[in-house]
């Protein structure tokens, strides 16, 4: 059984004055029709990684790797032509905060009709159609309301399911979701992300679930990544997260506040240098987690 | 270039103590910091092109007398308007037979002297009624700010050529009709730098130390607005000389015999047909300067500003 | 007001009472800015050194009559008197008498102003329709060539007298090569040979369907209108790069190219559908700049509009003229403004 997506020795690196900063480092995982969560701190590469997936990392930073392969197909040998075709329609991806990912100036309805016209060729009065059915797929009351509102118009957990809405609508087969609840309020994040959860099920996606929050991923996922300074550090089922063995995960999981064992003093991180400079470890799929 | 004297333990070049990442003083601290700004601001041969020019621009008007090879104002009426290059005129002389070229060098001490009162005054002006508004607020804010909306709404030329006309011509009321239609937008950066500051924790700290409002003023929302100014002033220079020289063109600056170079224009205007190096010359001298000034200008905003960068 | 309501029944109707109230602080705003402009020049109109009396009645004129005129034109009144007899005239459109055209000022500027705003509008036209294209593709191809030709092509037109290159082009363009009309808005021979309808000699000439003026027309207003569009397109092509720049940095590019759309729709679509919103009000201060760089512009070409106008009128000390001409001026400045305000509210559905 072929992956969905496979990657393998990715590196990304971003010249600056005097040195080469490299932001990712050597990373390889797969993605099966699972929910695969990347964990790291701000500045571990796990945005940049979602990015260099779909090939949006901007000169003068640089890609390399073996092989990242859609089903099979080597994404790095593309033209740019037959990449925007994989955007969207093959792999999708959702960003932190709808307040900046959703153009202002346009209205919703256009932006969402939009991604769906240009996979599917369909009528403006189909993709009218199909909009308004996506949007009452997220669980938008007002759908036709909703279509013709501008973005400012919305809350932050409303944005975020029309994000959801709009990067779905072409029926891709992997989701990326980048911090998708960071900037949401506490009391909407596990709405927005029932909704997600259901929505990739539903399709039998495979999702990438980008974040820093351990509580969210090892909730949602089936699977994580820990990620620290551009590698992958441990790797393991998300429900034998406490099982964990690297330094880093088990300096992360006890750092965090907990109401069953409360301690008066939560640990503080103690960094080793020596992470920094230890090879990464391969993200591929476990077979028996296939489900 | 080793600093010995200074560091004996370490043996470190010049280089590298300006560009330590991890400066032992403030005082290194703060000239690692100019020194790196000057290394971005050289990387950029445009504006390192505009600075050369200025220098030189200032070293001709120091050294004019030197330089020129004729009196500005000595009148040869056997060899008016002789070409370029003909009877020792490098760039010809002009309708009264005077050396063009020693009136261009002489006219950049008007010039330079324009520019630089119009790039003291105005800021001051604006440095006044933008941290008074921003810092007392109220209806002191409203006020200020309201006029500084009235001229801000006026045609500057138009405002200044208006001034000038009440005044009556000559360099220092160009220079003072130049400032009363350049202050506003100074006016506004100074307010929108001090509100940001005025809040500031550490300037509610020197309050409970019982700062008065001049104090702070003066000592401590001042010095953080300059460097804005600064940059911001820079770019005007060049409008600044354009402006003057406009308003020299129109009659209504520096008056004759005075070698200023919007005048001279004005003068070679009658023979452009047949003598065209009259006219001709002076024009290049305001835009080779003022396009040093934009040079200059862009390239300081690029290293001293960078979120705004045009690069 | 209406507060914002959360069960979200349509902005639309939140918008009409806080579209109103702000129309109510805008119209407030610019009446201050308004009388104050006016305050400005009836200042400097008092400072001028220039006697009003003697300019009516003559040097040789007795003292009673002086006095008398002296009487009539209320300079015996306290000063803000005398500022809200001015401001009355003015509302009246009363500005006085030229003592150049011994017309009054407000005919004087009826006449001038059509020539004005037809150079500028040509210039702005010329220049949005270069500027613009040349901000963006300096903006999407960073650094290239194309963009540091931008580059040089804004910073010659910031730094060049525009009185300098209007002589020159003069000489060159007119008097050695002859592509262009001299000075002037036509040749001697078609002057007045169409009915004046609107002023505008581009749009009169072809109301009278008449070709062979237009076509004159057209090679005289080329050169100056040229011109103008050169400094136009210099300013709005840097302000459209920095405002490019500034959108294709922002999130919801990505987003556009994650949906797949090509380039040239994540540019012009997305980024510069953003960039339209604060351009309006770089195009309407670009041609506020066009009107008063026509004072130096008209000079040169000796064109009859409201910049040689105000010339001819401060080297003679008609001092009625000149104010006339500010406060016009002054005021096409503050309805610009305006006017962008509410273009800017059009384009932008966050500030409606």
């Amino acid at each position: 059984m072929t992956n969905l997506l496979e990657v393998k020795n990715l590196t990304v690196k971003f010249p600056t004055r005097d040195t080469v900063f490299e932001a990712v480092r050597g990373l390889s995982f797969s993605l099966g029709r699972e929910r695969l969560g990347i964990v790291g701190e701000s500045g571990s590469g796990k945005s940049i990684t979602g990015r260099a997936i779909l090939r949006l990392i901007r000169k003068p930073g640089i890609v390399e790797a073996d092989r990242i392969a859609l089903e099979g197909k080597n994404l790095l040998t593309l033209s740019e032509k037959e990449m925007r075709e994989v955007r969207g329609h093959r792999i999708s991806m959702i960003m932190q905060d709808p307040k900046f990912s959703l153009n202002p100036v346009m209205k919703i309805g256009d932006q969402i009709c939009e991604a769906y016209r240009l996979h599917t060729r369909a009528s403006r009065s189909e993709a009218r159609k199909k909009t308004l059915a996506m949007l009452e797929a997220v669980l938008i009351r007002d759908p036709e309301r909703v279509f013709k509102s501008y973005p400012h118009e919305m809350s932050g957990g409303m944005g975020q399911r029309i994000m959801i809405a709009m990067m779905l609508i072409p029926d891709p087969k992997i989701l990326i979701a980048d911090e998708p609840t960071s900037a949401l309020d506490v009391t909407v994040q596990k709405e927005v992300l029932e909704i997600m959860d259901k929505l990739v099920r539903e399709r039998g996606m495979g999702l990438i679930f980008i974040s820093h929050d351990l509580n969210v991923v090892s909730a949602f996922c089936d699977r994580v990544l820990i990620m620290y300074s551009g590698r992958i550090v441990e790797t393991c089922r998300a429900d034998q997260l406490h099982n964990a063995t690297h330094p880093y995960t088990v300096g992360l999981l006890n750092s965090m506040p907990r109401l069953e064992h409360p301690v008066d003093y939560l640990e503080v991180l103690k960094r080793d240098d020596s992470w920094d400079t230890m090879p990464s470890v391969g993200g591929t799929l476990e077979t028996e987690i296939i489900t | 270039m080793s600093m010995d004297t200074e560091l004996p333990q370490k043996r470190l070049t010049l280089h590298e103590w300006l560009t330590t990442e991890t400066p032992a003083s403030r005082r290194q601290a703060r000239v690692s910091a100019w020194y790196r700004s000057w290394l971005a601001f050289r990387s950029n041969p445009m504006a390192m092109f505009g600075l050369g020019i200025l220098l030189a621009l200032i070293f001709i008007a120091l050294f004019a007398p030197l330089l020129a090879p004729q009196s500005p104002f000595t009148q040869d009426l056997g060899a008016r308007l002789s070409p370029p290059g003909k009877g020792g005129y490098i760039l010809g002389s002009d309708s009264l037979g005077r050396d063009i070229l020693s009136r261009l060098i002489y006219g950049s001490r008007i010039t330079l002297y324009i520019v630089s009162m119009v790039a003291l005054m105005a800021p001051i002006v604006g440095l006044f009624v933008g941290t008074a508004a921003g810092y007392l607020g109220g209806w002191l804010d409203i006020t200020l700010m309201r006029i500084t909306d009235i001229f801000l709404a006026f045609p500057k030329l138009i405002l200044a050529l208006a001034f000038v006309s009440a005044l009556g011509a000559g360099i220092e009321n160009a220079v003072l009709a130049i400032v009363l239609t350049s202050w506003p937008p100074y006016a506004r950066i100074a307010r929108a730098e001090t509100l940001t500051i005025r809040n500031a924790d550490f300037i509610h700290a020197i309050k409970l130390q019982g700062a008065g409002a001049l104090r702070i003023i003066t000592r401590h929302i001042w010095p953080l607005c300059i460097s804005s100014l600064v940059i911001r002033v820079t770019l005007d220079m060049a409008g600044i000389i354009l402006t003057a020289a406009g308003l020299g063109f129109l009659g209504l600056g520096a008056q004759p015999p005075s070698p200023e170079w919007g005048a001279m224009i004005s003068a070679g205007r009658k023979f452009i047909l047949d003598h065209w190096w009259v006219a001709t010359m002076p024009g290049l001298a305001i835009f080779i300067v003022s396009l040093a000034f934009n040079l200059l200008g862009d390239g300081l905003r690029d290293v001293l500003d960078p979120k705004k960068s045009s690069k | 007001m209406v507060t914002q309501n959360t069960t979200g029944k349509g902005w639309l109707k939140l918008s009409i009472p806080s579209w109103i109230s702000g129309c109510g602080s805008v119209i407030f705003t610019v009446l201050i800015t308004m009388v104050g402009l006016l305050f400005v020049t009836f200042i400097i109109g008092r400072v001028m050194p220039i006697d009003p009396v003697l300019s009516i009645v003559g040097e040789s004129a007795s003292r009673a009559t002086y006095e008398a005129a002296y009487q009539e034109l209320g300079l015996d009144k306290p000063l803000l008197v005398q500022f809200f007899i001015f401001l009355r005239d003015i509302a009246q459109g009363n500005f006085g008498e030229s003592l150049l055209t011994a017309r009054p000022v407000s005919q004087d500027l009826l006449r001038v102003f059509p020539a004005t705003m037809e150079l500028a509008t040509m210039g702005t036209i010329v220049g949005v329709l270069l500027g613009v294209p040349l901000g963006v593709i300096a903006a999407v191809k960073r650094g290239s060539w194309i963009d540091h030709i931008a580059r040089v092509v804004a910073l010659v037109g910031y730094s060049m007298p525009v009185f300098w290159i209007g002589l020159i082009g003069l000489l060159i363009l007119y008097g050695k090569l002859g592509w262009v009309g001299g000075p002037g808005r036509l040749d001697i021979f078609y002057v007045d040979i169409i009915p004046r309808v609107t002023g505008m000699i581009l749009v009169d000439s072809l109301l009278a369907g008449d070709m062979v003026v237009f076509r004159n027309a057209i090679s005289h207003i080329v050169l100056p209108a040229g011109l103008l569009a050169y400094y136009s397109l210099a300013y709005i092509s840097r302000m459209t790069r920095s405002f490019m720049l500034e959108q294709l940095d922002q999130e919801y590019i990505i987003t556009a190219r994650v949906k797949g759309l090509s380039e040239s729709a994540v540019i012009w679509r997305h980024a510069f559908g953003n960039v339209k919103v604060p351009l309006v009000t770089v195009i309407a201060l670009s041609y506020a700049a066009l009107l008063e760089g026509s004072v130096l512009t008209e000079t040169i070409f000796s064109w009859p509009g409201i910049g040689s106008y105000i010339t001819t009128a401060l080297l003679s000390a008609d001092m009625n003229a000149v104010l006339g001409g500010t406060v016009v001026v002054g005021l096409v400045f503050v309805c610009l403004n305006i006017f962008s305000d509410l273009l800017y509210k059009f384009f932008d559905p966050r500030a409606r």
